[in-house]
């Protein structure tokens, strides 16, 4: 299949349909709704998606790129920094930053600065950052978004044939910026579709899940992706999910940072806990879900690791089905790519 | 509908009846969010509230700018929670003094709908996905007087905000049956800048404070009852605005 390598119209999109052991079935995403039934529960993933890449100076005056991995404190993050360039280049080509712990980095665009707090053992790129008005003090977390909105653009890969706006890379139900790539499952939603399904008894409930990089292209740290993700889960969600459970619908998760916080927060007896956690769940072919009925995803080629979580939801062979039905009907990738749905 | 511990973005939030509305809801508990063009009128605004003991945070935005607006909204978000109460109060009276829709230069006209029509929309765009999902959420568009009677040498500000009233009778059609509600409010005549502006010897002491225009809109808003697209008025809160 072959990335969608621009931000489509989402009257375009795609979708393939595994629900049982049917076979696949073809369709315009937008008749949605009539794969879904009344008192189906969809959650989404409603973390908006942060202008996350940076270019800055080292003190030795070197450019390079700053990637955000995960906030680790509302002024401190983990990130990457690759060595002058950008997307245009794959990331697995791209030198690293030579960067030193306690390096004050200057970000281009906006006044504020960065402190090098640790760096991994595991990759010289892989660094902890604080950051800071420019003496030096740490800057309050109005600060760092201000900075970040001025300074930053979407983290994008070489499949994409232009840069990417900020508005590209949101949903239609973006809320709090909490994703470093945009939760993409959701984005082909447009909302005449979310109003019909909610028309025909198809509720649909938020979740925030700060979802992380897909690749960073070092392979030491992307052995360790998807790294813990912060999430929270509204009370009203958690309540709906009981609900949709006890009344015999589905509960659908619009990709798989939503199947992550709802099965990683999930207690005795796959009871769903609101608030806010953390989880560092990785799904597998083995895995035992026990809240999500079915999963709404992008599609994906085989050989990325995304394509093993989908494997929590049916055996490859059926996947390998799947994505040679939607390779010959012209299926695209990626995060501005087409979706399907898989329903065991 | 109470404001305690609800999240409130108020454009042109620096003066006048936006920083009045934000005294108040912070005041009342709510997680305020004040934007405009100008970051240290903003900030001192803020810092005003702040001593009051209120929760308000202050982001420099202009509504007319496109690129503006999804900054803005996610800061909001992110700063106060996501946005239960959006108020569109930002407006431009394009160039003062006013004058005929004859000596109107187009591109002032297009300057003037890019703040009154255009930017209340993105705004409302970029937020009520979010309301729609969660299941509340009111967008509170300021209009005039002159959106309603055709007043000489009005034209623009005039158009554009019977223009942002018809919007917001469409978004509450479009929306109908769900918890999200539109609405549009005539404030009346205020003393403010803007006012001072358009009709600069008006006597003040005619005019309505905006604090106690501020206390009215929010009286009517937490009465409830109001069907979603409806047009009130300030000055007689108990009736619809025709």
């Amino acid at each position: 299949m072959s990335p969608a390598r621009s931000p489509r119209s989402r009257a375009l999109h795609r979708l393939m349909v595994l629900e049982g052991g049917a076979a696949p079935v073809d369709g315009p995403f937008d008749r949605l709704p009539d794969r879904l039934r009344a008192g189906d529960l969809l959650v989404v993933n409603d973390a908006a998606t942060l202008p996350a890449s940076f270019r800055a100076r080292d003190p030795r005056d070197h450019r390079f790129e700053l990637r955000l991995l995960a906030r680790t404190a509302a002024h401190r993050s983990l990130a990457v920094a690759y060595a002058d360039g950008d997307w245009r280049t794959r990331t697995e080509h791209r030198m690293t930053a030579r960067l030193k712990v306690g390096d004050r980095l200057r970000l281009e665009g906006d006044s504020m600065a960065a402190r090098v707090l640790s760096r991994s053992p595991l990759s010289e790129a892989w660094i902890e950052i604080e950051f800071t008005d420019e003496k030096g003090a740490p800057a309050d977390l109005a600060r760092v978004l201000e900075a970040l909105y001025r300074a930053g653009k979407p983290i994008q890969y070489s499949h994409a044939a232009v840069d990417f706006d900020l508005g590209d890379v949101q949903t239609a139900y973006a809320s709090r910026p909490w994703a470093y790539e945009m939760p993409s499952a959701g984005r082909p939603f447009r909302w005449s579709v979310l109003l019909e399904l909610m028309r025909r008894g198809v509720r649909v409930a938020p979740l925030t899940h700060a979802a992380g990089v897909s690749s960073t292209g070092i392979a030491a740290i992307d052995a360790r992706l998807p790294l813990p993700e912060r999430y929270e889960i509204p009370a009203e969600t958690a309540r709906r999910i009981g609900e949709t459970k006890e009344r015999g619908g589905r509960v659908i998760a619009i990709g798989t940072s939503v199947t992550r916080a709802l099965e990683g927060s999930a207690g005795p007896g796959g009871r769903v806990r609101a608030g806010p956690g953390e989880t560092d769940l990785i799904l597998h072919p083995a895995f035992k879900r026990r809240v999500v009925d079915g999963i709404l995803s992008g599609m994906h080629e085989s050989t990325e690791t995304h394509y093993r979580l989908l494997g929590s939801f049916y055996p490859k062979e059926a996947l390998d089905d799947l994505l040679r039905r939607a390779d010959e009907a012209g299926y695209l990738t990626h995060e501005f790519g087409d979706s399907c749905l898989l329903i065991p | 509908m109470s404001f305690e511990n609800q999240s409130v973005l108020i454009t042109g939030g620096s003066r006048g009846l936006g920083l009045a509305l934000a005294r108040i809801l912070a005041g009342q508990g709510a997680r305020v969010v004040i934007t405009g063009r100008d970051g240290a009128a903003l900030e001192r605004a803020a810092a005003g509230i702040r001593r009051s003991g209120g929760t308000v945070f202050a982001v420099a935005g202009d509504v007319a700018d496109k690129h503006a607006i999804h900054p803005l909204a996610a800061q909001a978000a992110e700063l106060a929670g996501p946005v239960d109460l959006l108020v569109n109060n930002a407006s431009s009276l394009g160039p003062v003094p006013l004058g005929l829709l004859l000596d109107t230069e187009c591109e002032e006209f297009a300057r003037v709908l890019e703040t009154n029509l255009l930017g209340p929309f993105r705004l409302a765009k970029a937020v009520a996905g979010s309301m729609l999902i969660r299941g509340r959420g009111t967008v509170l568009n300021v209009s005039s007087d002159a959106a309603a009677s055709a007043y000489p040498n009005w034209g623009i500000y005039g158009a554009s905000k019977a223009a942002l009233d018809h919007l917001t009778r469409i978004w509450a059609a479009e929306l109908a049956g769900t918890p999200v509600r539109f609405y549009s409010v005539d404030p009346g005549e205020m003393d403010t800048r803007m006012h001072a502006d358009a009709v600069p010897d008006a006597d003040p002491a005619s005019l309505a404070r905006p604090e106690d225009v501020a206390v009215k809109i929010l009286d009517r808003l937490e009465k409830g009852g109001l069907p979603s697209g409806a047009r009130f008025s300030a000055t007689d809160p108990l009736a619809e605005a025709r």
